[in-house]
This record gives structure tokens, sequence and C-alpha cells, in this order.
């Protein structure tokens, strides 16, 4: 069988299992006895399986069996989950990412799994004795492991109402278990026929796995599925017999009680969980909600883009259509396009929201890697994640992790406090970093705060000094917020020893390039042994603005509207001079001027010196500054294009657009405008 | 111009003035020919880039063959166009006083350019070819857009 064209899918599939299953067992690690959570585990490492063995990958296929066994154990409370295995389950989820990732560069797999698979063998073995446990809950576990040893189903509380209601009216519930045969190519297909077939005998009112797990051919060779019938179960079997490729069929009758108390059992575990305020318990809430998802389809990237593309262009040629209208006074037209103008406006607001996936994507693997950093350093840190919903744009979502693993790295490393530390300054010996995304106008607001010891200024100045980035002069001058921001200057590192976390000097600047290129800005705000706040802004999306067009003696540029404060008209008088340098005065303000004729090097035309100025004030975070242009054009939605690779990494300029009547005009780039 | 485009005995040239000179470039690499239309100006690159059209909906660089090939500067004219080629992926435009025609040439009229070096840098060109009494001057791309070294701010 030929599995390439599955390859791209195994491969994301699998990556978003693998990253399932390190959230889960995480949690796990909280809650060693939560039923719903090892349930997740269990149902990860087993998609992972079977989908690995028919794509043919045995290694990957022969860990995950080893880890099922491990895994079911738990579940069935054989085996408690001591940190020894919760390791173990780690390193065998790092090492399956990395085998996956070795399937994705198509490279040679060196990597050993055999000290695993022996290390599992001898965990099954070893501790497979019952451990002992008391009191009224174990009970109901041994239990409902007991009836559960033929069934591992659970209900939800719609499904056994409707058994409830189905056993009142005589109805009988059967668990059919099908088989399909090996190397039966069309398992969704076959599976699909076994429904049809079943739905016409009775109902069936639950599959395992789901129905839309079953289409996706999520299952390995066999499947569950609960049918509530009048017939007998032979009939049930014929029925599913009759479909070609089916191995063999098990069916059993289904009996309420045993699932009532499995569903009770889980029940006990989520109230539990709901109790508990321990952050990492996010997660169940998020998984419930993702199983309950609706339909959904996968879409290639590049087709969103075309899509984006496609609007864009359409965008422009609706901003031509109006100057049309409005240069030919044609009213008609105008009132058209302005219906136009709001299809084509929702069209590019839904065209975004499909292209936008929640933060959470990226902030689902820091849990691990700061359990992971903390136990390397020996700090106790506790990770608060919020806003994991809010939405970015795709290119941006792929764009935003490698900063804040950096973020978050420096928090762990440089901000937090060892716990003897802490107690002796009066904290908590528990350190807390938080990650909040949250939705600012046309912005998204990242940030990463600690409640470690700070960034001090005076050490910051120091060190910039010493790596001659500033000279003392220069330091005198400076205020402590300024100051801090030096390290985002290249070369800076703070760490007196370079530690394997960070500190290797290429930290912050490198954060902040990645995060402008994405058109955004990084700030950060520190106090001394309360701890510090790194603040991202990141635009929505990266592909259409809105922009405010100005002239600049022929020529028309478009400055970003999110970066500008107001404009305003002044004299030519109203510019003084500071140090040589022009400001202006605005509310109290000191603003320094930046003539763009000049900076863009406009060639001179012979004008008059106009009285009046304009000016427009942009900001970047709390830099501000006057930029001076000849004339307002007005406001207008631009479809941001790249110059291209030729004309790459110019400075001042962000891009370019195309204006209604056709011609190019320059997007300025603000940040690098006010430096 | 790599080897490969002159490694068959005839190659199809699009032929193009520069001045009184007559230059040419392989028709594989050309995409198109336009009129001349508003260009813009993008600051902080070097001369020889006269600045951005809209080509389509993407926004393309133009470049100034001439200015590129130290010659000098004349007006645009009703004849001046702009020849959209493409080099490894890249488009891009170059202003020429006119496009002429489409001519075949025989591999074996091509001389090197090293019997003209010395009149523009050598390195633009790739050869020079003979067709009776006309000199056709062949241009290596490749070099002139500047491949692989990105245009740096000034």
């Amino acid at each position: 069988m030929d599995t390439n064209q599955y390859m791209g899918m195994f491969l994301e599939e699998s990556r978003e299992h693998l990253q399932n299953l390190n959230s889960c067992v995480l949690e796990l690690e909280n809650a060693p006895d939560n039923l719903s959570v090892l349930g997740e585990i269990f149902r990860s490492a087993h998609t992972i399986k079977g989908m690995s063995a028919t794509m043919g990958f045995t290694t990957i296929a022969e860990l995950t069996h080893e880890m099922e066994n491990i895994l079911d154990m738990l579940r069935k409370s054989q085996l408690q989950a001591t940190p020894d295995i919760i390791d173990t389950i780690f390193k065998c989820v790092d090492t399956l990412e990395q085998l996956v990732e070795s399937v994705a560069t198509n490279s040679e797999s060196t990597i050993e799994v055999e000290p695993l698979v022996v290390k599992l063998k001898a965990l099954a073995k070893g501790e497979a004795i019952p451990v002992p446990v008391s009191g009224e809950k174990t009970k109901a576990k041994t239990e409902s492991s007991a009836t559960t040893s033929g069934s591992n189903i659970d209900f939800s509380d719609t499904e056994i109402k409707v058994l409830e209601k189905a056993f009142g009216q005589g109805l009988q519930a059967y668990e059919a278990t099908v088989y399909l045969r090996e190397g039966c190519l069309l398992r969704s297909a076959r599976s699909y026929m076994v429904m049809n077939a079943l739905d016409e005998i009775g109902e069936v009112i639950k599959t395992v796995p789901s129905v839309d797990d079953l289409e996706k051919e999520k299952f390995d060779l066999s499947f569950q599925a609960i049918i509530v019938t009048s017939s007998d179960a032979e009939k049930v079997q014929q029925t599913v017999l009759s479909i070609s490729e089916i191995d063999k069929v098990e069916v059993v009758p289904c009996i309420l009680g045993d699932t009532k108390e499995v569903h009770e059992e889980v029940q006990v575990a989520k109230t539990e969980e709901a109790k508990k305020t321990a952050p990492a318990n996010a997660a169940p809430v998020a998984a419930a909600a993702k199983n309950k998802g609706g339909q959904s389809v996968r879409v290639d990237i590049d087709k969103l883009d075309a899509l984006l593309n496609l609007v864009g262009e359409l965008v422009i040629n609706k901003t031509r259509l109006e100057q049309i209208g409005i240069t030919h006074k044609l009213t008609d037209l105008v009132e058209t396009i302005e219906q136009m103008d709001r299809v084509t406006t929702d069209l590019q607001s839904v065209v975004m929201k499909v292209r936008m996936v929640p933060v959470g994507q990226v902030f689902n693997r820091f849990p691990r890697m700061v359990r992971d950093l903390s136990h390397g350093l020996n700090k106790e840190i506790n990770l608060i994640i919020q806003g994991e919903e809010t939405e970015l744009d795709r290119t941006v979502i792929d764009e935003i992790g490698d900063p804040l693993v950096h973020l978050l790295r420096n928090s762990i490393d440089h901000g937090i406090e060892h716990p003897a530390e802490r107690e002796a300054n009066g904290k908590n010996p528990v350190g807390e970093v938080r990650l909040i995304a949250r939705h600012e106008g046309n912005n998204v607001i990242i940030m990463v705060e600690d409640d470690g010891k700070g960034i001090n200024p005076d050490i910051i100045k120091r060190i910039a000094i010493k790596k001659e980035l500033i000279t003392q002069v220069e330091a005198d001058k400076m205020d402590p917020a300024e100051a801090v921001r030096l390290i985002f200057l290249p070369g800076f590192s703070t760490a007196e020893v370079v530690t394997d976390v960070s500190g290797r000097g290429v930290g912050m600047d490198a954060v902040k390039n990645k995060i402008e290129s994405l058109g955004g800005m990084v700030d950060v705000e520190t106090k001394i042994n309360e701890g510090s706040k790194f603040k991202i802004r990141l635009p929505l999306t990266l592909a259409i603005i809105q922009a405010l067009l100005v002239n600049v003696s022929e020529e028309i540029y478009a400055i970003p509207l999110g970066s500008i404060d107001s404009t305003i008209n002044i004299n030519a008088t109203d510019i003084k001079t500071v140090q040589n340098k022009e400001v202006i005065l605005s509310r109290g303000q000191i603003i320094p001027i930046v003539r763009l004729a000049h900076v863009l090097n406009i060639p001179e035309t012979e004008k008059e010196e106009q009285e009046e100025l304009f000016v427009v004030i942009v900001h970047i975070g709390e830099q501000r500054a006057g930029v001076i242009v000849d004339n307002l054009i007005g406001q207008q939605e631009v479809v941001i294009k790249s110059l291209g690779k030729l004309l790459a990494g110019i400075k001042v300029i962000a891009g370019a657009t195309i204006l209604g009547n056709g011609q190019v005009a320059l997007i300025l780039d603000i940040a690098s405008l006010i430096q | 111009m790599s080897e490969e485009n002159y490694s068959n005995d005839e190659i199809q040239l699009v032929i193009f003035k520069l001045g009184r000179e007559e230059y040419g470039v392989s028709i594989l690499q050309v995409q198109e020919i336009k009129r001349i239309t508003d260009i813009t100006r993008v600051p902080h690159t070097p001369d020889y880039i006269k600045g951005v059209i809209n080509l389509r909906g993407s926004v393309l660089p133009v470049i100034d063959l001439k200015n590129r090939l130290s010659l000098p500067q004349q007006a645009s004219t009703e004849d001046t166009r702009i020849i959209i080629v493409k080099v490894e992926d890249l488009s891009i435009g170059m202003v020429v006083d006119a496009v002429s025609e489409v001519m075949t040439i025989s591999r074996q009229n091509i001389d090197s350019p090293e019997v003209v070096a010395g009149s523009i840098a050598a390195n633009y060109l790739s050869g020079v070819g003979k067709m009776e009494d006309r000199l056709l001057i062949l241009l290596n791309l490749e070099a002139i857009i500047g491949v692989g070294q990105e245009v740096n701010p000034a």
C-alpha cells in the first residue's frame, strides 16, 4: 500500500497527539488518580500506535504498544503513577517526538527505543500488583475496573438517558466489537458500512472511537459500537458479518448498571479536578471542549494564503472602482460599490478568521518545558496560562514560539530565585510565571510575567558599559526604564554564569528582532524584588491594514494607522531645536521631528517653504515622533505586498501596496523611522 | 546566462535597443514586455534600481538597464518598454529604449565577451552575437540583477 499520500496527515496528527500526551501526562503528575486524564493519554497513545503501525513505522508502534500496556494498568489501577513511571512516560513521549521528527525529515533513525521498552516491561512486571489503597473511592474504582474489563466505554449523561429509555421500552442494547480483516484498505468506508447496516436494524447510539474518528480512520483494526435494537445478538452479529472484509465481531449485551458506575467514577474524578485550582487543570476543560468540537476540515495553509491573496486583489479592485465612481460622479455605481464594500469587508474578515489559530497551540507546549527547566534548576515554579483561546494569524503563531521560549527561559533562569532565597525575602518559595494572552484593539498582547527578583537597571548599565554597548556618559543620562531596555541590545547577556538554559548573549535582541519582523513590539517593565513583565504586542493580521496615505512632494506613502497617535498642523516657527535636533511641543510633550522628505532622500522640488506644516504623530511603544509630510490624502485599507527578495531589508520601508489607481505606494516602517 | 541555454545549435533572442546599441536576452528568460507605466521610486536603493511597478496586483522591482550598464541616460519615449524577465525565481523589470524583434541565432555566431571587454564590465555580458552586419550584445542577467547579493540599504 502506498502510504506516502498519508504522510502529511500522519505527521500532523502524531504531533497533535504527542502534544496532547505531553499536557495530559503533566496533568497526571499533579493528579495521579485522575481517570479521565488517563483515558485521554491511553487514547492518544493508542491512536499513535494504530497510525504508525499502518504506516509501517514499527519502532514507534513498538514503543507505544509497551506504553499502552503500562497505561492500561494504570487505568485499571493495577499500577500506581509513581514519579518513576511518570518520568518514564515522559521519556517515551520525548523519544516518540524524536522518532516522528526523524520520519518527517526522512533521516535515518538512530534513536534507540530498546532501553525504554525494557524499562516499560520491567515496570509492568515489577509492580504489576494492585497497590492497596483505602477508602470508599477505591472500592468504586476496583469495582469499575472489574466491570470495565470487558467494556471500556464511558457513557455521557444523554447516552445513559437514551439507554434507560430503551430498556424501558423493552429494547436491547448490545456492544458490538468489530474486527476488520488484516490489510483492509478502506477502513473508514468499512466502518461506515457497518454503521449503516446496524442503523437498519436499530440505532447506534455510540461508537468507540467516535464517528468522527472513524471517518478519519483514526482507529486500528477494531472499533466498538453500542446499538439499541429490538433484534437479538445473533441478528446483530449476522448483520455485521454480511459486510465484506470483516474478520469477526463480538456482540455482548450492554448493561446499564456497569456503565453508570463507570460514569460516576469519571464524574468523581472530574469534580475533584474542578476543586483544584492548580493552573495545569485548565487543560481538561480544553480537552473536553475539543472532544465536543464540531465538524472541521483540514486545509493546506497554502490554499488559505491563495484565498487571502485573492481577497486582497478584490479589495484593490474595489478601491479602484470606488475611485472611478467618484471621479465620474456615478451615483449608481457608488451605491453598488458601497454594498460590495460590505461584502468584501465581511469576506475579508471571514478569511482572516479562517486563518486564525488560538495561541493555545503554542502555549500548550510550555507547561512541559517549564516543568523540565524548573526541575533542572532546582526551582519550584508554578506556570499560569491565561487566554490561550486568544486567536492570532497562523503566520504569527508559527513564528511566535521561539521568542516566547526565550522569554520564559529568561524568567525561569534569571527571574525566579531559588526557593531558599525567596523564603529569605519573605516570598512564597514557589515562584510564579504567568503567560497571558489577550486582545487589545487591533492587537494581541502576550505577556510573560514573573514574580522573581526583577531586573536591576544599575547592573544592566554596568554590564552595558563593560561590554562597550554604551558609554558612561550615556549611562548617566538614562532613566531606569531606558536602562532596562538595554537588554534588547545585540550582544547583551546578563547571566553571570552561562547556564544550559539561557545566557548565551543571543537572547533578547533576537526576541526583539523576531517580534518586530512580525510587525509587533516588545517592552519590559520591572521592579526589583517584585518581578518583571515582558509585554509583546502583535498585530492581529499581517496582510491587510488600515493606513493613512500622505504626500511628500510627488510621492505617496502609507503610514500604518495602528502606529498613528494624531495628526496636527503646526507653523514652521513651532519647530524648536534641542541639542541640534528638531522637536515640537505637543500637549506638553517634547516630540522629535522626522522630516520625511529628508529621510527618504526625496529629490528636491522647487517650492516655497510652507508656512503651515502637517505633522503625523506616530508612536512605537512609549517612543513618539512627529513626521512632517506635505499633505494628508486620507485613510485607506491597504493590502501589504512584499517588495520581493531583491529589495528586501530596506530600512524605513516595511512593504508596498497598490492604490486604487494601480500605482504602487510604499508603506513606512515606523519603528525604524523613529530610531 | 548559463551554459545550457547556449548548448543547442540555435537560440532565440529578444532583441532590444539601448541608445544605438542592440542587445539580446534569451527568450526563455523573458516573461512579457510592457509599455512604460508609473514607477514608484524606492528610497535607499542603488541608482540603477528605478523603483517598483504594479504588475497585475504584484509588486515588481524595475531596474534601469542603461544606468546599470553605465550608458548615457535619455528621457523615455513612445518606444520605451519594460521587459519582464525571470531569473532564478526572481521576476524583475528592465527599462529599455525599444524592443525590436525576436531573432534566432546560431550558436557558432556568438563570440565570447572578451572581445569587447572594457566597454562595459565584461561581467555583465555573456557573449556577442554576429548577424550579418549587426552586433548583438548578449546580457548575463544573473550578474546584472545581482542574484544572491541582496541590495543593501545605502
